[in-house]
C-alpha cells in the first residue's frame, strides 16, 4: 500500500482544534460532540430538543473543506476507495455500528475518554481492534 | 447566537480533522496498518484531541450551565452491556473498510469524491437502521 507521511506536528494542532471544537460545543449547547449521535438525531423520530443545533453543527462540518480552503489556498489532499460494493457496505457498518454503540471516534473516542468514561474505554479499544484487524485481513491476508 | 456557536464549533470540528489528516482516509487507513505501511500520525490527533478536551471540559463543567442551553447533557449510561461491544466492533469494520469513520465522511461531502458519495448515503441508511432497532426495543 502506499504510505503516508508521518505528520506529527499537524496531526496534533489539528487534534487540538478538534479538542476545542469538543469545548465551544459543550459551552454553548451543554452537549457531548458525537458526531454519529448529532447526525443519527437529524433522522426521524425527533424526540430531541435543538435539532436546529445539531444541524447548525452539522452543516459546519460539511461546509469546514470549503472555508479551510478558501482561506488557505490550499486543496485538501484526499484518498478515497472507489469500488461501490466496498464503499456501501463499509457506510451501512460505520453507521449501523456507531449509533448501535452509542457513538464513534469522535463520542467515545474523543470526548467519552476525556470524561474517563470506562463505556468508552472498551468501545474505543473495541472499534481500534476491529478496525486493526479489517485492514490486517484485507491487506494482508486477502490483498497482500 | 447559541445555533451560532454551534455552527462555528462545527466548522472548526471540520478543520481539525482536515488539518490533522483525519480526512484523508489513505491517512486513516495506514495508521490502522500496523503491519504494513504504518503511519503513527493519527495517535497524535488523538492525544491533542483528548489533551484539550480533558482541560477544557473541566474548565466549562465548573460553571453551573452552559451558555444557551438550560443544563448540561451528558450521557449518563454506565453499564457496561453487550451493544458497547457489538456497536463499536461492528462500527470498526466498516472504518477499517473504507478509512472513514462518521465525521470526515460528513466533512468530506463537500469534496464529492465518488466513494464518498456512496458511503454518506449508505452510513445515514446504516444509522437509520440501528436507530429504529434501538426505538422499538425500549
Amino acid at each position: 500500500m502506499t504510505p503516508t507521511a508521518f505528520t506529527p506536528w499537524s496531526a496534533l494542532a489539528g487534534g487540538a482544534l478538534i479538542g476545542l471544537a469538543a469545548v465551544l460545543l459543550l459551552a454553548a449547547s451543554g452537549r457531548i460532540a458525537g458526531i454519529s449521535g448529532m447526525a443519527a438525531r437529524l433522522l426521524p423520530p425527533y424526540r430531541e430538543a435543538d435539532i436546529a443545533g445539531r444541524l447548525a453543527f452539522v452543516v459546519g462540518l460539511v461546509v469546514a473543506p470549503l472555508v479551510y480552503t478558501a482561506a488557505t489556498g490550499r486543496p485538501v489532499a484526499q484518498t478515497v476507495g472507489s469500488a461501490p460494493l466496498l464503499m456501501v457496505l463499509a457506510g451501512l457498518l460505520v453507521g449501523f455500528g456507531s449509533v448501535w454503540g452509542n457513538g464513534c471516534t469522535s463520542g467515545h473516542g474523543v470526548c467519552g475518554l476525556a470524561r474517563l468514561s470506562p463505556r468508552s474505554l472498551v468501545a474505543t479499544l473495541t472499534f481500534m481492534a476491529t478496525a486493526v484487524a479489517t485492514v490486517f485481513v484485507t491487506r494482508h491476508l486477502i490483498g497482500g | 447566537m447559541g445555533i451560532v456557536l454551534q455552527l462555528l464549533a462545527g466548522l472548526l470540528f471540520g478543520i481539525g480533522l482536515v488539518v490533522s489528516g483525519m480526512a484523508d482516509p489513505a491517512k486513516v487507513m495506514n495508521f490502522l496498518d500496523l503491519a504494513g505501511t504504518w503511519d503513527p500520525s493519527l495517535a497524535f490527533v488523538m492525544a491533542g484531541a483528548v489533551a484539550v478536551t480533558m482541560g477544557g471540559y473541566r474548565l466549562v463543567l465548573s460553571r453551573p450551565r452552559p451558555f444557551f442551553a438550560p443544563a448540561f447533557d451528558l450521557p449518563g449510561k454506565t453499564a457496561l452491556d453487550a451493544r458497547i461491544v457489538i456497536g463499536p466492533a461492528v462500527f470498526g469494520i466498516g472504518w477499517g473498510l473504507a478509512g472513514f469513520c462518521p465525521g470526515p465522511a460528513l466533512t468530506s461531502l463537500g469534496l464529492a469524491a465518488p466513494g464518498t458519495l456512496m458511503f454518506v448515503p449508505a452510513m445515514i441508511a446504516g444509522m437509520a437502521v440501528a436507530r429504529w432497532l434501538s426505538m422499538r426495543n425500549v
